[in-house]
């Protein structure tokens, strides 16, 4: 005979209760500080990890359940997106450029980020810390994937998706990305914590959401905006633990100030270097453009990093060192990085352009005050080149800078028409930077910094020895489609012909 | 400021002279030239004249830039670790004191068409 046992619910408090604090247990047979060596050596001194808040109170159970539901939606919109030739929707296929560099430095770094919070999660004492960290490892790693599948699309019909992974390790522009989530990964639990949960996912998160995932809707690519829903309510859960996570360090001891406005400072400029990038794909890159870069950084940068800041004052945090710098290279590192990318064209795996007259009409309404004066001349001179049958490529290929590895295209804060020449002497070698913010960064851990893998010095050590030809074989670019101009390309050529037969009777 | 770390942390830097097969790095750029994006990077060996990284190399990378033809090499200023510094052309890169990774700059006085364009 079944017998009815009434099973008393439980309360939704006592059950947020069972099922994340009382997970955590004392250790009996080994001592504490052998279970978890890494979480003092950093300096920060926490007193009590009970005082960690989690603010949104997620446990596991239901944190599968909205996972598994948001899967379900995002793949019969992939689906649908994939059936229906979502491709041929597309503004034009000149902003694939932008969906590729993202797929091959960004999403490796959604990957990483992984990589990392699992660390973190095991390293850290605290349960409320441990189960946050936890779930964020799991978003990270179904970004990483849920991104693949959006793009794998695209990888049917045109070219420079097909090797992303290869690129991600081997290829010179991804290395920025890469080792960006590389100094992430080799520091301590709480420095991870500062660079990627609080530089990277609350001041800078937004700066590339923007482009991606609004730059998605504005061009009709369905597949990204799925996972830019997809992903956006956990991007809400990582900001908010970034930021608790910071107010935690600084309320437990006043000693732990100065080591967190250290990493606030190297990780503010970090961060500014790698969305960098992100400027480029704003102002030239997006065939339908959101904002300009200078329009999302004084919303997001000024007003939005403004006010966190001025929040954080009351417990001695300062504006990151390298903020005033970032704000003199605003109006020009979009147009400096967009003139690398195109002389370097010969070896991306995403195609540039020059842009055209309505683009430099609407840049020189964007920059007032430096396009027409600094780079439309340079754009000029370009397509005179183009024009004559001699396209300019710049096989001199590029000095390095050895903290955060892009080509210093940058210009002094103060003089925009003169080249920022920085370099050191440590150990009897030397080393270039691109920036003080990133020459700071260096003298502070010289000994990280050496051991940089530059992509462009290696290309002449082993295996490569300076052959450009056996470099793509290496990289897995196809010379003459994945890479160069996108006039003329096989991208544009298939976009044209198959939208012609969409829309058209020919 | 040493590395945070749990035991004694000693770094290998990996582009040293060693690697390079006899050869060395040369950043050379041409200040106020803004068409191209960074310094050079060369890849050349120390016993090269001088003079033959102004010829071959250096020569044929500057070609793009309008004013390149007028370079008069005789009248250019140089620069090697951001310092006033006077080369030999006659003379190789490890006689003129040029290093693995070193930084040589130089000016010219005369038209620099794409800045003075707008």
């Amino acid at each position: 005979m079944d017998m009815k046992v009434s099973k008393k619910k439980l309360g939704l408090k006592e059950r947020y209760r069972l099922m994340t604090r009382d997970l955590g247990w004392d250790t009996t047979y080994q001592p504490k500080d052998k279970v978890l060596p890494y979480v003092g050596y950093e300096g920060i001194k926490i007193h009590d990890w009970d005082k960690w808040e989690d603010p949104f109170r997620l446990t596991m159970d239901s944190y599968w359940k909205y996972q598994a539901e948001k899967e379900r939606k995002f793949y019969a919109i992939i689906d649908a997106h994939a059936q229906n030739n979502g491709h041929l929707n597309l503004t034009d296929a000149r902003y694939l450029s932008a969906l590729k560099i993202f797929l091959q430095a960004i999403s490796p770094g959604e990957y990483a980020a992984h990589k990392g919070f699992a660390r973190v999660g095991r390293e850290f004492p605290g349960v409320g810390t441990q189960v946050a960290c936890q779930m964020q490892a799991i978003d990270e790693i179904r970004h990483a994937q849920t991104q693949i599948h959006a793009m794998s699309n695209y990888n049917r019909y045109y070219n420079g998706f097909h090797a992303f992974a290869d690129q991600r390790d081997r290829i010179w522009y991804t290395s920025v990305a890469r080792s960006f989530f590389d100094d992430a990964m080799s520091a301590g639990p709480f420095e991870f914590m500062i660079a990627i949960g609080f530089s990277f996912e609350y001041v800078l998160t937004n700066l590339l959401f923007v482009p991606f995932m609004s730059g998605a809707a504005y061009n009709g690519d369905m597949a990204t905006v799925t996972f830019g829903f997809s992903a956006q309510s956990d991007e809400a859960r990582h900001m908010t633990l970034g930021l608790e996570c910071i107010k935690f360090m600084l309320e437990q001891d006043p000693a732990n100030v100065p080591i967190v406005q250290g990493w606030i400072d190297k990780w503010f400029w970090r961060g500014f270097r790698v969305l960098g990038l992100v400027s480029t794909m704003m102002d030239y890159m997006l065939p339908k453009r959101v904002m300009s870069w200078r329009e999302a950084w004084n919303i997001y940068g000024v007003e939005n990093g403004g006010a966190l800041f001025k929040d954080l004052a009351r417990y001695g945090i300062t504006p990151p060192k390298g903020w005033d710098d970032a704000e003199k290279g605003i109006d020009h590192m979009s147009h400096q990085f967009m003139l690398g990318l195109y002389q370097w064209s010969f070896g991306t795996a995403f195609h540039s352009w020059i842009p055209s007259d309505e683009d430099m009409a609407w840049l020189s309404a964007k920059y007032p005050d430096t396009f027409d004066k600094h780079y439309r001349p340079r754009w000029n001179h370009i397509r005179k080149l183009a024009a004559a049958g001699t396209p300019f490529k710049n096989y001199g290929l590029a000095k390095l800078c050895q903290t955060c590895q892009l080509p210093t295209v940058f210009t002094e804060p103060d003089d925009p028409t003169l080249t920022c020449h920085r370099e050191t002497t440590y150990k009897g070698e030397k080393y270039h930077f691109c920036s003080d913010g990133c020459q700071h960064i260096f003298d502070n851990e010289p000994e990280k910094y050496i051991q940089a893998w530059l992509p462009m010095p290696q290309l002449f050590q082993d295996p490569i020895k300076g052959d450009l030809g056996e470099w793509m074989k290496w990289v897995s670019l196809i010379d003459g489609k994945d890479n160069g101009d996108y006039a003329g390309s096989e991208d544009q050529q298939h976009f044209e012909a198959w939208r012609g037969l969409a829309t058209t009777n020919q | 400021m040493p590395v945070a770390a749990t035991r004694e942390y000693v770094g290998v830097p990996r582009d040293v002279a060693a690697n390079f097969h006899g050869k060395q790095l040369v950043y050379v750029s041409w200040d106020r030239h803004l068409l191209f994006a960074a310094p050079f990077l060369l890849c050349v060996p120390p016993e090269m004249k001088f003079r033959e990284l102004l010829d071959g190399p250096l020569a044929m990378l500057s070609q793009p830039d309008p004013d390149a033809a007028a370079i008069d090499w005789t009248q250019v200023e140089w620069l090697k670790s951001n310092q006033p510094w006077t080369p030999d052309f006659g003379r190789s890169l490890a006689d003129n004191g040029i290093g693995h990774k070193d930084q040589l700059r130089f000016r010219t006085q005369g038209a620099n068409t794409l800045l003075t364009a707008a």
